[in-house]
């Protein structure tokens, strides 16, 4: 899960790294209230800064700085409503303005490839660091760390010192790394990035930018519920989290639902080749029902696809492995009842594939309950092929 | 012979009290593992009976071991509890611990995996997060179903659990020496490495089919490592070329970020390494059964 960048800062904050005053607005009349706060105090130069949680939100235009609070509110108002990448800003972040001398770029993030977690730190900060990597990767220094032991202050001095930072920065940083680790372990991070991590003209290291992603399965120890916001993302995403299903809505027209991510991913591949000889009709979402496939997680995740305007045809694709055949079956069968029960409209064509652990039995129930909307067809590629061309028509 | 898993494996379960663990106890007691006791610090001296088979529990992986000679561990403890499970059995010293368990914060797969390492490695660690691994007829440490396949010739690596069942069930008729899900998150034990070592050292295995998905570049690295130092033919499947990016396809690690992990882009690179790759799993086992 992603944070926006005040509650990343925020969390920086509650581990004592030292970051710009701010405050987040989400009407422009707030933000000017933000900016008269700082005016008070001496401050009246502000940045205001589109939260959204995507990069290049500078180069297009979600950053601004202003003079004072009217000229805050009219920021406000330019990048409230924003569209930047397919996200639109919904709020910004008031800030009071920084002197920078020097610009530095630091984070913690996972190493997949070596199995633990990775340090990277480069002199050279506030632009895309994957670019400096390329053109100058001597500029740009990766330290592995251990996740046992993480980043006290040795660890920490030697990883600024391969980014060679400059001296005069080189304590600040420092300390900021080793609280970074604090927050990056204590939070269950998988990523916690300072880009651009500063020298300001007075001396003070300071992180001027945060991107935080914390671990979803750390749910169980970490409050994670109070950094979502319930308005994010597609409608039809948003419902299904609601009902606990692993569902990611897609654009296009076959309605997809399996067992297991590998299988539904592998099902989203052959009905997109399958629709290529069908006016290239696609998968309209991912839908991953699990290993236990009820009756009513079933219920629900038909619920979801048939809700879905963009849905024509609908593909249940599962291998038994576990799970028993004949009581998906009798989930389909049952859901179907349930949906109909409930007045939902469940004409929409369904295709069924049924394979491994009693899936005879499992065809029998579908082909004796011969429910209008549902056909059997015995193979993965057969059936794509034909929920394919059902939803061409 | 097989890889990781056979016929003598000794086996522990971890968590064999609770549900999971009980159901699927039974279930590998059923394909024939040689299951030698459980594992559960308040119910130690006690013992299960599964359909007229005792099982005793022991307090620690430590114990199980000296009582048994046990080889093997399989745990399905919760998530919250599993790195706790992991390091006891790394310090008991066992040989093989296969992690069941999905749901474990990434920090604590990293713990426990550099723990592994930094106490000598003598624990080899297969996933978390994954189906386990299955050698037809001889043994099964995991939720595998042992009925799809038949012992044969075939040596199957994947990161997915329902695609290895397809796979083994698509090539049921040939059968496979050793079956092993590596699971799909961030971090994990064994990797495609890992296993492609072992099937070209394995004299049961005559072709290597390896299922992998969107997300790292663990199949990039698997591509070099075949270019390099195998010799039997392999023949891969990746899923996930309609992932957009930034989207986790359902395991934690299933996500395309930028230009990296996509499925485009390990399919190439597994080409150029010269391994035949299908498009659907279906045209992926008609590849692997050409070779037979």
């Amino acid at each position: 899960m992603d944070l926006f960048e005040y509650q990343a800062k925020q969390l920086f904050a509650e581990y004592g790294v030292p970051v710009p005053q701010g405050k987040v607005a989400s009407t422009a009349a707030e933000a000017r209230a933000i900016a008269e706060e700082f005016a008070a105090s001496g401050k009246s130069r502000v940045v205001v800064k589109a939260q959204v949680k995507t990069g290049g939100r500078g180069k297009a235009g979600g950053v601004k700085v202003a003079d004072d609070p009217e000229d805050a509110q009219a920021k406000a108002e330019q990048i409230l409503g924003m569209d930047i990448k397919g996200h639109t800003v919904h709020r910004v972040l008031v800030e009071e303005a920084s002197d920078i001398a020097e610009e530095y770029y630091f984070s913690f993030l996972l190493d997949r490839a070596n199995r633990t977690f990775l340090s990277i730190c480069s002199a050279e900060g506030g632009v895309e660091i994957e670019e400096v990597a390329v053109t100058n990767p001597d500029a740009v220094a990766k330290v592995a760390i251990d996740p046992l032991t993480g980043a006290p202050a040795d660890v920490a001095a030697e990883i600024v010192r391969a980014g060679k930072l400059p001296e005069a920065a080189a304590q600040g940083a420092t300390e900021i790394i080793s609280k970074l680790w604090d927050a990056f372990a204590g939070k269950d991070a998988t990523l916690v990035e300072v880009n651009p991590l500063i020298l300001t003209a007075d001396g003070r290291v300071i992180a001027l930018d945060g991107k935080v992603t914390l671990d979803e399965n750390a749910e169980f120890r970490q409050d994670l519920e109070s950094l979502t916001f319930a308005e994010e993302g597609d409608p039809l995403e948003v419902a299904a989290k609601a009902k606990g299903l692993n569902y990611v809505k897609l654009d296009g027209e076959v309605g997809i639902i399996g067992n297991g991510a590998g299988l539904v991913m592998s099902t989203l591949d052959v009905v997109a080749y399958a629709g290529e000889g069908h006016g290239g009709v696609k998968p309209a979402n991912f839908l991953d029902i699990g290993g236990g496939a009820s009756a009513e997680v079933m219920a629900n995740g038909l619920e979801i696809i048939l809700g879905d305007q963009a849905v024509r045809s609908v593909f249940v694709n599962v291998f038994g492995g576990i799970t028993a055949c004949d009581s998906v079956a009798n989930g389909i069968v049952q859901a179907l009842e349930l949906l109909e029960s409930r007045g939902e409209d469940v004409s929409k064509p369904l295709v069924v594939r049924l394979d491994g652990n009693n899936a005879e039995l499992g065809r029998e129930i579908l082909t004796e309950r011969a429910h209008p909307a549902v056909r059997q067809v015995d193979t993965m590629d057969g059936a794509a092929a034909q929920a394919a061309e059902l939803a061409a028509k | 012979m097989a890889i990781f898993l056979n016929k003598d494996s000794k086996v522990l379960v971890q968590g064999m009290t609770g549900s999971e663990g009980t159901k699927h106890t039974r279930r590998m007691l059923a394909s024939g593992t040689r299951i030698v006791g459980g594992v559960n610090p308040r119910k130690a001296g006690q013992s299960v009976d599964f359909d007229g088979t005792q099982v005793p529990v022991f307090g620690s992986v430590a114990e199980g071991m000296e009582a048994t000679g046990a080889d093997t561990t399989v745990i399905f403890v919760p998530p919250k509890f599993c790195k706790g499970a992991v390091f006891e059995a790394v310090d008991a010293g066992i040989g093989l611990a296969v992690v069941i368990t999905e749901g474990i914060p990434v920090h604590d797969t990293a713990a426990f995996w550099s723990h592994a390492q930094a106490t000598g490695n003598k624990t080899r660690v297969i996933g978390p997060n994954c189906p386990g691994l299955i050698t037809p007829g001889q043994s099964n440490a995991g939720i595998i179903p042992a009925d799809i396949t038949k012992p044969g010739r075939i040596g199957l690596v994947s990161k997915s659990g329902t695609l290895t069942y397809q796979m083994m069930y698509e090539l049921r008729d040939i059968g496979f020496s050793t079956a092993v899900g590596i699971g799909g998150d961030p971090i994990i034990g064994t990797t495609h490495i890992d296993a492609l070592r072992a099937f070209e050292a394995d004299p049961d295995t005559d072709v290597i089919v390896m299922i992998g998905e969107i997300g790292g570049d663990a199949e990039e690295r698997a591509a070099e490592f075949v270019k390099d130092h195998v010799t039997k033919p392999v023949v891969g499947y990746v899923a996930g070329f309609t992932a957009p990016e930034g989207k986790t396809m359902g395991h934690a690690g299933a996500i395309v970020s930028g230009s990296s992990g996509t499925a485009a882009a390990k399919k190439e690179a597994l080409e150029a390494a010269g391994v035949k790759v299908g498009k659907t799993p279906s045209e992926t086992a008609q590849l692997a059964r050409e070779l037979f």
